[in-house]
């Protein structure tokens, strides 16, 4: 008989092998699908995992699709690790774009260099702003973070609906709800000639790293970090715990506000009211898959993103639903929180000793 | 190396088909791609462009083969896909919502080789045109039925967004019933939503009992419809004929065909004659049509409207034609002018006789 | 306003309220156990399917019911053993749920988009639907109303007074507590969750088989997360979540009523349909300022895991 029996540690080996567990048996459970749809299965995979990166294009299309992933993963991170649960990053997300547009559309003449740089700290500003609010609630009121800040993300959905039909339409887009095109000065720099592939993915990889530093290597991430693994030693020790809810609260909403900005300021090029794509939920699955590590980070953010491209394709070629692309991303994440099991549990051939 | 090789040879392919003639190169199937912007369902914006498709293959056979990529969201995304069916050998891609406009646009520019067409945008370039149809004529027809038999005299349109098309819609809509029936007024609710069949129908419901016995709707779902079976009321249907919802409520609908467009665009482009142009067609082209009258429509309605219909066709009328007052009772077409399309593309205000005002008027 | 208007208002509140009133009651359940499951949209969606197909097949709209009510308890099945058993982070977990629900419920649902239901007619109660105002707003519905209302009263007195709801409390309350006593910590958090996803995926059968008789990917449009703010606004009070639930009902109703008597609100209607968020936000604050409040309102152990081994 098999049972689970627990670890005296924590597996360090199953904590980095447990993302391959899952990926491995969500390509098997991908197999099955395919199979039972009467698709040849090896045709399935091959548009799901290698024909999105077929060729350069390809390439940099993944790594645009990561980037707003990463760049959202990384500051929610910061949080989990600290027992902050903001899932508002969608939220955060959306006040970035505007926060961005804002000063795209209110310079609209200038073509000063100065404009990139403004637009990305009003993003990062808006988005830590709408941060704040559970922040506040909770340090102030001890209201929940979680809740806050999901209720927050329909509200900022209806803000980019009002200022898109209302006050920031384009006066020259016959009615229909978007803003003007940004003009070149407030458009990211593609990196890669021929793609869309912008300055913000190497932008990402410094966030990243970034992130990286403040939580394994500096002294305010490792509080952080003991306030998450252990509140009561955290406490003995005189670590604010409203520090911790702060800092985690800011981290998430700024960077997600950012990659809000390099969206509107990136592929898109305008603020419409379709500019929340869930980057902001998918992003909570980045930063589990990725074990709330920058590095892990990156991995699961191209996982992601190639799982979302292959759906694309999976359609255009094969006919399937676009729908399969998050029954996968669920199958992963239920694989990953299972596959962590082994993290902290082994498995035993026989019974329990009494 | 191998990429150099590879993009000589696709390089010289490319040089090849230019210099082949079209009929060498009909014997492979030409590749056609649909951007469809919800899933294609059973009825509404996307089933339309759809059928359109099946319509083309079936009026082309073994010279075309299609792919469709469904409910590609009208944001960055929609680039790679565009791009997508025109970097694996397109020759023709329709992109079917107005949000795929600006991302159509870039790709066009990357694959002068390739042709774009654009649904309900205002941009064109060199290989790159957009289509529309005038759905206000067949508005204006169901607007003719509903003054002639409404007995509350009040009509309900359950409506998505405050964009021109849905303006000009009502607008015809109110202007056929008042043009029969001068004390006809016409309800609108919107639902900020293009696709929300529970507040459609909750939308639809709360007109009824407000006192609209014949309703309709400028959203995506068939809710409306069977909202008004439910209640025993009428309604007209929009996009697709969406009679099999309400047997006895669906007197009409102002459906979309696109399927003659579509034949004649890939049968120019492939003969080398198709030029960017905007296309906005109505009746005359055959874009827009009634679906079947439902028997409960009497007579005498049945030969006025297809009277009308006639004019239409020919082109002998313009359901906007002047005078027309808007609400604040400001004259905003003189007296027998007609209203040309600039004019119509930018549509920001409601007729009189339209009940409700207009939000977040500016 | 006159007595037919009043009426169809509250008809059409009551309509719109009740999915909310059962979903919300049954997430109220698990999270007074002390379960946070942020998986309500994508067992309803699974319902949704579940019963429209059921019913499509056999033209039972009550297997229907059934089907749906399958249907989510085999999706919050899957998150009991995640959450419980393998005790994985409970917001993930509900998170992989609603994602994965969505999604799988498009995927099989490709067949029926193109089904037509006949609509299921009311059932009316003698005599008291003919009260007049009122009578036929509250006693020509649809059955699932009456059953939300059963519902309601079902968990009115479980949790207030029955044994078995004394100590689902308790579980939520203080589970290593409830342990200490000798109480089955994991099997009643696996209960309550189990009734939580079985009354989504009810709500989700009233949507595709009684309210808008149709199946579409997006038929539920965001109800699973708004019922999950419910519960919070209702401060986990069976009466709060049925008065909230009609409120947020009303609040459209109300709104479309006024659009379709040409009175035009001079506000935006995004401000509107934000209220309800705020106004969860506010009442979330007011409860959580005080720690004696919030303490007597929200289950203490909502959304941590319990160890019993540990």
């Amino acid at each position: 008989m098999l049972r689970l029996e627990a670890r005296a540690e924590p597996s360090y080996l199953m904590r980095w092998c447990s993302p391959l567990l899952a990926a491995a048996l969500t390509l098997l459970a991908g197999l099955a699908i395919f199979w039972l749809l009467d698709k040849d299965p090896l045709e399935g995979l091959r548009y799901f995992l290698v024909h999105p990166v077929k060729d350069l294009y390809g390439v940099s299309e993944l790594l645009l699709k990561a980037t707003p992933l990463m760049l959202c993963a990384i500051g929610l991170a910061v949080g989990f690790r600290a027992n902050v649960w903001n899932i508002g990053a969608e939220g955060q997300f959306m006040l970035g774009t505007v926060g961005a547009s804002g000063v795209a559309l209110y310079f609209a003449e200038s073509d000063s260099a100065l404009i990139l740089p403004a637009m990305l700290a009003a993003g990062a500003a808006a988005g830590a702003l709408w941060a704040a609010i559970p922040a506040l609630l909770r340090t102030r009121f001890n209201a929940n973070e979680i809740l806050v800040s999901l209720m927050l993300v329909y509200v900022a959905q209806l803000f980019v609906s009002w200022l898109v039909f209302g006050p920031w339409r384009d006066p020259m887009g016959f009615g229909f709800p978007q803003t003007a095109m940004f003009h070149d000065a407030a458009l990211l720099p593609v990196v890669l000639e021929g793609t869309r592939l912008h300055l913000g993915f190497p932008f990402g990889l410094a966030v990243l790293a970034a992130g990286y530093v403040f939580m394994n290597r500096s002294y305010p991430g490792f509080r952080m970090r003991v306030a998450g693994e252990a509140a009561d030693a955290a406490r003995y020790a005189g670590f604010s715990t409203r520090r911790t809810v702060w800092i985690g609260l800011l981290a998430g909403g700024a960077a997600a506000g950012v990659a809000g900005m390099m969206e509107v300021a990136g592929p898109m090029g305008q603020l419409t009211d379709k500019v929340g794509l869930g980057y902001g939920f998918a992003a909570i699955i980045v930063a589990f898959v990725g074990r709330l590590h920058a590095f892990g980070i990156l991995l699961a953010s191209l996982l992601m993103a190639l799982l979302f491209i292959g759906g694309e394709q999976a359609q255009q070629y094969m006919n399937l639903p676009g729908s399969i692309s998050l029954v996968f991303q669920g199958l992963l994440l239920f694989f990953l929180l299972g596959s962590d099991v082994f993290i902290h549990h082994r498995l035993r051939v026989g019974r329990a000793a009494a | 190396m191998t990429d150099r090789r590879q993009f000589l040879l696709s390089a010289s392919a490319a040089a090849l088909a230019a210099a082949l003639p079209g009929s060498l190169l009909a014997q492979e199937a030409t590749r056609i791609g649909f951007v469809y912007v919800s899933p294609i369902g059973d009825a509404g914006w996307t089933f339309q462009h759809d059928l359109a498709r099946k319509e083309l293959e079936a009026a082309l056979g073994s010279k075309v083969q299609t792919k469709y990529v469904e409910n590609v969201a009208e944001g960055a995304d929609a680039e790679r896909v565009i791009r997508e069916f025109a970097a694996s050998g397109h020759r023709i891609v329709f992109a079917t919502s107005f949000g795929y406009m600006n991302y159509v646009e870039r790709v066009a520019r990357q694959f002068p080789q390739v042709t774009f067409l654009h649904a309900t945008g205002y941009k064109s370039g060199k290989n790159f045109g957009h289509y529309n149809a005038r759905f206000y004529e067949g508005r204006y027809l169901t607007g003719v039925i509903a003054g002639r038999m409404s007995k509350s005299k009040v009509l309900g349109y359950v409506a998505a967004f405050p964009i021109p098309e849905v303006l000009q819609g009502i607008n015809a809509f109110t202007l056929g019933a008042k043009s029969v029936n001068p004390d006809v007024e016409v309800r609108v609710i919107w639902v900020n939503a293009w696709y929300d069949p529970g507040k459609e129908r909750e939308a639809a419901m709360t007109l009824i009992s407000q006192g609209a016995d014949i309703v309709t709707q400028h959203t995506d779902s068939t809710a409306v419809v069977q909202a008004a079976e439910e209640r025993g009321v009428h309604a007209f249907g929009y996009h697709s004929d969406m009679s099999k919802y309400g047997p006895k409520a669906h007197l009409t609908a102002t459906t979309h065909h696109w399927g003659d467009f579509y034949t004649k665009t890939v049968n120019e482009v492939l003969a080398g004659t198709w030029k960017p142009a905007g296309v906005w067609g109505g009746f005359k082209d055959d874009m827009v049509r009634l679906a079947p009258l439902n028997p409960a429509i009497p007579a005498p309605v049945r030969d006025e409207v297809a009277a009308l219909q006639d004019k239409l066709r020919t082109g002998g009328f313009h359901p906007f034609t002047g005078p027309i007052v808007d609400q604040a009772g400001k004259e905003r077409l003189s007296a027998g002018a007609v209203m040309d399309d600039v004019a119509l593309g930018k549509m920001d205000f409601f007729v009189q006789g339209v009940a409700s005002r207009l939000p977040n008027a500016r | 306003m006159d007595g037919a208007l009043f009426t169809s208002m509250l008809f059409a509140t009551v309509v719109a309220g009740t999915p909310l009133v059962i979903v919300a009651l049954g997430l109220l359940v698990s999270e007074r156990a002390g379960v946070l499951n942020l998986g309500a949209e994508g067992m309803m969606a699974m319902g949704a399917v579940a019963a429209f197909a059921a019913t499509h097949a056999s033209g039972s709209p009550w297997l229907g019911v059934l089907a749906g009510m399958g249907a989510g308890l085999a999706v919050a099945l899957v998150f009991a053993f995640l959450a419980l058993t393998l005790q994985a982070n409970q917001v993930a977990a509900g998170l992989a749920v609603a994602i994965f629900g969505v999604g799988l419920s498009a995927f099989v649902g490709k067949p029926f988009e193109s089904v037509a239901l006949p609509a299921v007619p009311p059932i009316r109660i003698p005599f008291i639907a003919d009260i007049p105002l009122i009578g036929e707003a509250l006693y020509n519905q649809q059955a699932l109303v009456y059953f939300s209302w059963a519902l309601f009263w079902a968990v009115l007195w479980f949790l207030a007074r029955s044994r078995a709801g004394l100590v689902l409390r308790a579980v939520g309350e203080a589970p290593a507590a409830a342990h200490a006593i000798g109480h089955p910590v994991i099997r009643i958090r696996y209960l309550a969750v189990l009734f939580g996803g079985a009354m989504a995926g009810i709500g989700g059968a009233f949507l595709s088989v009684f309210y808008t008789p149709m199946w579409a990917e997006g038929l539920v449009a965001g109800r699973g997360w708004i019922a999950l703010a419910l519960v919070v606004f209702a401060t986990w009070r069976p009466l709060r979540v049925l008065v909230g639930a009609y409120l947020f009902g009303g609040v459209m109703i109300t709104q479309l009523f006024i659009q379709g008597s040409g009175l035009q609100l001079d506000f935006p209607a995004q401000f509107l349909s934000s209220l309800p968020y705020w106004a969860t936000i506010v009442v979330l604050v007011i409860i959580s300022r005080n720690p004696n409040t919030i303490r007597l309102n929200s289950p203490a152990s909502l959304g941590k895991p319990y160890r019993p081994d540990a």
